[in-house]
């Protein structure tokens, strides 16, 4: 047999190429550019490696900002994805009940995030804010603009009431999709509704969890708009979170190399963890 | 353990699901349901089983009613057209849930479930998890689940249905092997008339959630008591034609005439409903008085090694069960053999007027018995 050799066929994959070349490689690779040197003016540049992600990595802003963008992320996932299995659990299976539901449930993650932003930054507020004035009201003293413990609860209540829907109508498609078989044979076997949950709800969930938790952890690595419409990242820098840090770097300074070796190290995290969480979860998946 | 279900009726939405259906299993039978998609098969296992409570009638067990009484305080098991297993744990897990809901000791349960394990051939794979396996493997591991707590009823619903052919005719002959020994009823259901005359055991006819005809399934099969019965135990269906039998001949349609015979002259003048199974009519005479036919062939559906010969005339439209294959170009004229002898009689509602001649039983002396008529 003689391989016969068409290379007629790049032209046709040359479309693709060139659409992921200008959506994806070019911009990567002028952050890349970027991060490896010092840029004052078109003609005055210099080569300096690795220096800015050195200069980076041991820079404490970003360890600040990295560990709070760490616990965040991991306090959303912690409530949201219980508290989307349990409303996806409690929500009615058919009839019009659940379609009001699944409505109520879409109308947050139909608002932009800016919008969010402000409609909490003004619920919150001591003086005209409807939750911010109770709250003071019924003598606890709540203001999010002086107090970063409060400031922090206003931005997770922010992204709980935004995303936790996400999660619930991801596994409410999955429940729907269990077969009632499945929870007559646990009837016949007599198990409880916690069985019922613990062996055959949450292995059926898996992969639509997967799913869901993943998107809501890069995307809650990722918050930028909420936190800045709230407080600007304050009060000091305690909702500054990992995208205002480098923003600030880069628009506020001007300090392109910096941040582009930010950028690289910020991309790499998400790619490092996005990993290793749907490593982890598909060999839970395989009962490893 | 003997289940009996009394005057069961089941209305959902004003929809009469089951209809006024009474029967009675004993304990160490082998019992199957033979009906059509939505005959209302799945619902009655669901009242037997106490997954519904009936609109109106009781469910006895060994005498006591247990109408209202939940799934979860009687001691059934149910294997389910799909494989439905516990997906993240793994065979063995499966199989001891039911005896570790049940309580049993770590020993108990160890032993039971290797025994199981071993009657059902997956004692290889008890470590694996179930979507590591084969569908077979699969719907064996829940039957293993069903049969390893040694329920006083196990039903089946349709479980071969999603198997391929060969795996489905072995399972189904050890399933016959697995019931002898046991003092359970089992209770089967299956749209397929040759399942269920290879299950044996006793059938029941369901045709819109009525129990049409109950009995030992071969006496079912040969004795059909109406038209509705006879056309669901018949693959391919009983072939039925109006006619009317006058003082000297019987017309099948208007219009295929023959001499009436001694079988047929005991009904009197009229109009019936005649019907002849597909297996007995040939492409060539058996009998002197075979009637001969002459059609065109409408289709030879192959199946296996055997022919489903499809053809009509003018006025009959008929379906032949041959053996062997046979090809036939479409509209080719030939001619059929109708053997007169072999014929079943409905009135014109249906009920059963006469059956053919019963085939003889040979015994193991080779004494031949039976072979007397029926009707």
């Amino acid at each position: 047999m003689n391989k016969v050799e068409n290379n007629k066929a790049w032209f046709l994959v040359l479309p693709v190429f060139l659409l992921v070349a200008f959506s994806a490689v070019v911009p990567l690779m002028t952050v890349v550019n970027y991060s490896v040197q010092d840029i004052f003016d078109a003609s005055n540049r210099y080569f300096v490696g690795v220096e800015w992600f050195k200069e980076v990595l041991r820079d404490p802003r970003l360890h600040d900002s990295l560990i709070r963008q760490f616990i965040f992320s991991f306090c959303v996932l912690l409530i949201e994805v219980p508290l989307g299995i349990c409303v996806a659990l409690m929500m009615p299976k058919e009839g019009r009940w659940s379609a009001l539901c699944l409505i109520l449930l879409a109308i947050p993650l139909l608002i932009p995030w800016n919008v969010v932003g402000t409609i909490w930054q003004i619920f919150g507020r001591a003086d005209i804010g409807l939750m911010g004035y109770s709250l003071n009201a019924i003598g606890i003293d709540y203001n999010y603009a002086g107090n970063s413990g409060d400031a922090w609860a206003t931005v997770l209540l922010m992204d709980v009431w935004h995303w936790t829907s996400l999660i619930a109508l991801l596994c409410y498609s999955g429940l729907r999709a269990i077969p009632d078989a499945y929870y007559q044979a646990a009837r016949i076997d007599r198990a409880s509704g916690w069985a019922i949950f613990r062996y055959i709800q949450l292995p059926k969930l898996q992969s639509v969890l997967l799913i869901g938790i993943l998107l809501r952890f890069m995307d809650s690595f990722m918050i930028y708009t909420e936190p800045f419409v709230l407080t600007g990242g304050g009060p000091g820098n305690s909702t500054t979170f990992l995208s205002q840090t480098l923003t600030t770097m880069a628009i506020g300074q001007f300090d392109l190399g910096r941040a582009g070796a930010f950028s690289l190290i910020y991309f790499l995290i998400i790619l490092l963890v996005s990993w290793l969480l749907y490593t982890a979860m598909t060999h839970v998946e395989k009962g490893e | 353990m003997s289940l009996t279900l009394d005057k069961i009726t089941k209305v959902v939405d004003g929809e009469l699901h089951i209809n006024d259906v009474n029967l009675n299993f004993e304990p160490g039978s082998f019992n199957v349901l033979l009906g059509r998609t939505l005959a209302g098969k799945t619902t009655l296992m669901r009242l037997m089983a106490g997954l519904e409570k009936p609109t109106s009638g009781r469910v006895l067990m060994n005498g006591a009613d247990m109408t209202g009484v939940p799934v979860r305080q009687r001691n059934v098991s149910m294997v389910y057209q799909q494989f439905i297993n516990y997906p993240n744990l793994s065979v063995y897990d499966n199989i001891a849930s039911p005896l570790r809901l049940a309580g049993d000791d770590k020993q108990t349960i160890d032993r039971k479930v290797r025994e199981t394990a071993e009657i059902l051939r997956i004692e290889n794979f008890l470590t694996r998890m179930p979507l590591e396996l084969s569908g077979g493997q699969q719907q064996r591991t829940a039957m293993a689940r069903a049969l390893v707590k040694d329920a006083d009823l196990i039903l089946f619903d349709e479980p071969l249905v999603n198997l391929d052919y060969k795996l489905r005719e072995e399972l189904r002959q050890e399933m016959r092997e697995l019931f002898k020994v046991r003092n359970t009823i089992a209770v089967y259901a299956t749209t397929e008339p040759n399942e269920a005359l290879a299950l044996g055991g006793t059938t029941t006819v369901l045709h819109e959630g009525r129990a049409i005809q109950y009995g030992e399934t071969a006496e079912v099969y040969n004795f059909p008591d109406t038209v509705a019965c006879a056309e669901l135990f018949s693959e391919p269906p009983l072939n039925l034609t109006k006619g009317e039998i006058s003082d000297s001949e019987v017309t099948l349609d208007q219009a295929t005439h023959f001499p009436l015979n001694a079988d047929l002259a005991g009904l009197g003048r009229g109009n019936y409903i005649f019907g002849v199974r597909p297996s007995h009519l040939a492409l060539f005479p058996v009998n002197e008085d075979d009637l001969e036919i002459s059609v065109r062939v409408e289709l030879a559906e192959i199946s296996g090694s055997e022919t489903f010969l499809h053809v009509r005339n003018k006025h009959l439209s008929l379906v032949l069960h041959l053996t062997g294959i046979y090809q036939y170009e479409v509209d080719a004229q030939i001619k059929v053999y109708m053997p007169t002898h072999k014929i079943f009689v409905f009135d014109e509602d249906g009920k059963i007027l006469k059956v053919p001649t019963r085939l003889p039983i040979v015994n193991q002396a080779g004494q031949v018995s039976g072979g007397v008529q029926h009707g």
